[in-house]
């Protein structure tokens, strides 16, 4: 695909048990998984716990090593680790993440204005008054005043702390933005503004996302298309208004039938799961 | 000293289920906590909690025990936080029957066995041999609805108890808590953030902000129409998943809590409908139509929330 900016070819990606519960086993957390993810695309993997969707992510950001498969952005690979530490650096400009749980994804000693300056600092060449000046860009396009530029995450309550986590994201000028579960932990009234300004800043600046949700609501209102994992297996992938109004697959199915809405009643039912439960 | 909630009341009726929906900081758990007399050592309180007739407050502690046992029991959001991990699941199920009920043992396990059935869970024997950390989440919060149960409680505290469960696991186990409740009339009290999966499984709802009750009614007229601007705007925050999938309603600001608001209306620094008259004195829960409101505007703006929630509210 020509305009892919990051294309996943045969992903696998098996880890080893060794010696639980009484002999040698392995784990198919992600299995002959391909997309490409094209300039200013929205792409959401959705998926309970155990589909593999945060393996996936860890693999896209080079914090796991597929067994087997290619990762390719902008046309270079990267599914084996970076040799150089400038081919690293190279990597993790482009791609940026945005964890689940602010609360534990910013340093605790930092401020907001430091974090986001210090990555300007290790990507690009730039003078105090430009860092500056681009720190206060980013603390505008995300939402953020001055007074919590410079308190500590502390101060700060969720939402805002998410904020700084997309702003210190984007400072490094990524092309994909991963967003991990990046708004299940908030409020759904600060959850809206979080999505909203996710849209702003996509059709802002023409970024990519790869959306990891479970959440059927926020898949539909900030991704193009969906990949729904079920224990590794991509079982169906389309637009994500096709996936959730015209579900093929029986999982999808039930995830769809499993969100509350007006006149939902929760019904018992045949789990197509395993007899034995995987363990949490 | 710092208000986390202010002017509470509410009744619950025997075998009925009351939704208690709210964000962080409003003082939905709080609440299940003062009902099982669970506050922070020190927490002033004022005011009174009666089971049964009986006053919470002014119980002995052998009352106490009991009405924990008998009384209310409490299911919480993370199951693993609240099981002993270096106990067995049996242990966990069978200590209050055999400590507080004085069931011989073997009764003890064969009741245990069986509740764990009506949970789904049919290979209890083995279950209960089994240790917390063996188990997946969804597993442990049958496990939690199973002990909450076996003592026959009156009342349930459910504290967000689907909120970290995947959602088809959280649809099955709402399942069960509906299902046992209807069968063994075991009043709920569900506590959640989630407005429409608490309109789903309870016949009340009540929404809570800052510390107090904005609004309560049937859950079957909640999502159609809401009463409170905060309830309306709740809905419509929401994103809902047939589009269309423009800008989202956001409330502006940041969830309160009881100690940042001043006497007036608690909400109103949010709300589009406010004017000067409703910080300058507290507002009342009063009555409008067939529910609760706290809203001085209410009659003026019922017509614009109506609206808001019917464009929000097609079906999901």
């Amino acid at each position: 695909m020509a305009d892919a900016v990051l294309e996943a070819d045969r992903l696998r990606k098996v880890f080893r048990l060794r010696g639980h519960g009484g002999g040698d086993g392995e784990i198919v957390a992600v299995d002959d998984l391909s997309f490409a993810l094209a300039e200013g695309e929205s792409l959401a993997i959705v998926g309970e716990s155990g589909s593999g969707k945060t393996t996936l992510a860890r693999m896209l950001v080079g914090l796991e090593r597929p067994t087997s498969g290619r990762i390719t952005m902008a046309g270079r690979d990267r599914s084996t680790p970076a040799r150089r530490t400038s081919e690293r650096r190279r990597r993790g400009r482009e791609t940026q993440i945005v964890f689940q749980d602010p609360y534990s994804s910013l340093d605790p000693r930092q401020t907001p204005a430091s974090s986001i300056d210090e990555v300007l600092r290790l990507h690009f060449r730039l003078s105090r008054a430009a860092c500056a000046a681009r720190v206060a860009e980013l603390a505008a396009q995300v939402g953020l005043d001055d007074r919590q530029m410079t308190a500590l995450p502390r101060a700060l309550s969720g939402g805002q702390r998410q904020r700084v986590a997309i702003a210190r994201a984007l400072a490094a000028e990524p092309r994909v933005l991963l967003l991990d579960e990046a708004v299940a932990s908030l409020d759904v009234s600060i959850q809206a503004q979080i999505l909203n300004l996710l849209a702003d800043i996509r059709a802002a600046t023409g970024i990519s996302y790869v959306v990891i949700s479970h959440d059927l609501g926020v898949v539909r209102q900030i991704t193009d298309s969906t990949i729904v994992m079920q224990r590794g297996v991509a079982v169906e992938r389309g637009t994500t208004a096709d996936v959730l109004h015209r579900p093929q697959h029986p999982y999808t199915q039930l995830l769809r039938r499993s969100v509350p809405a007006p006149g939902w009643k929760p019904a018992r039912r045949a789990r197509p799961a395993p007899a034995t439960e995987p363990r949490a | 000293m710092r208000p986390v909630i202010h002017d509470l009341s509410l009744q619950i009726g025997a075998g009925e289920a009351v939704g208690l929906v709210g964000e962080s900081g409003s003082g939905k758990s709080m609440t299940s906590r003062a009902i099982a007399r669970l506050l922070p050592p020190g927490a002033a309180v004022s005011g009174d909690i009666t089971f049964d007739g009986q006053p919470v407050m002014r119980m002995s502690s052998a009352e106490l025990r009991r009405y924990r046992t008998r009384g209310i029991a409490m299911i919480f959001q993370d199951p693993r936080a609240h099981t002993n991990p270096v106990r067995r699941i049996g242990d966990f199920l069978t200590e209050a029957l055999r400590t507080t009920m004085d069931v011989p043992k073997d009764e003890a396990r064969r009741r245990a066995v069986r509740t764990l059935a009506e949970v789904g869970i049919e290979d209890g024997e083995r279950r209960l041999r089994q240790y917390p950390h063996e188990l997946s989440g969804g597993m442990l919060q049958r496990v939690m609805i199973a002990a909450a149960l076996l003592a026959e409680p009156k009342l349930l505290l459910a504290d967000e108890p689907t909120t970290a469960l995947d959602v088809t696991t959280q649809a099955e186990v709402m399942a069960i808590l509906d299902e046992l409740r209807r069968e063994r009339g075991v009043a709920v009290l569900f506590i959640t953030h989630d407005l429409e999966l608490a309109a789903a499984v309870c016949d009340r709802t009540c929404v809570m902000y800052a510390g107090e009750i904005v609004e309560e009614q049937a859950s079957a007229s909640l999502n159609a129409g809401p009463l409170h601007p905060y309830t309306a705007a709740l809905l419509a925050a929401r994103p809902r998943l047939d589009g269309p999938a423009g800008q989202l309603p956001a409330i502006p600001g940041h969830p309160r809590s009881a100690f940042e608001v001043g006497e007036g209306c608690a909400f109103a620094d949010r709300c589009p409908y406010r004017e000067p008259e409703c910080v300058a004195r507290p507002q009342a829960l009063r009555q409008l139509e067939a529910g609760l409101v706290r809203c001085r505007r209410a009659e003026d703006v019922h017509g614009a929330l109506r609206a808001i929630s019917l464009e929000a509210g097609s079906v999901g």
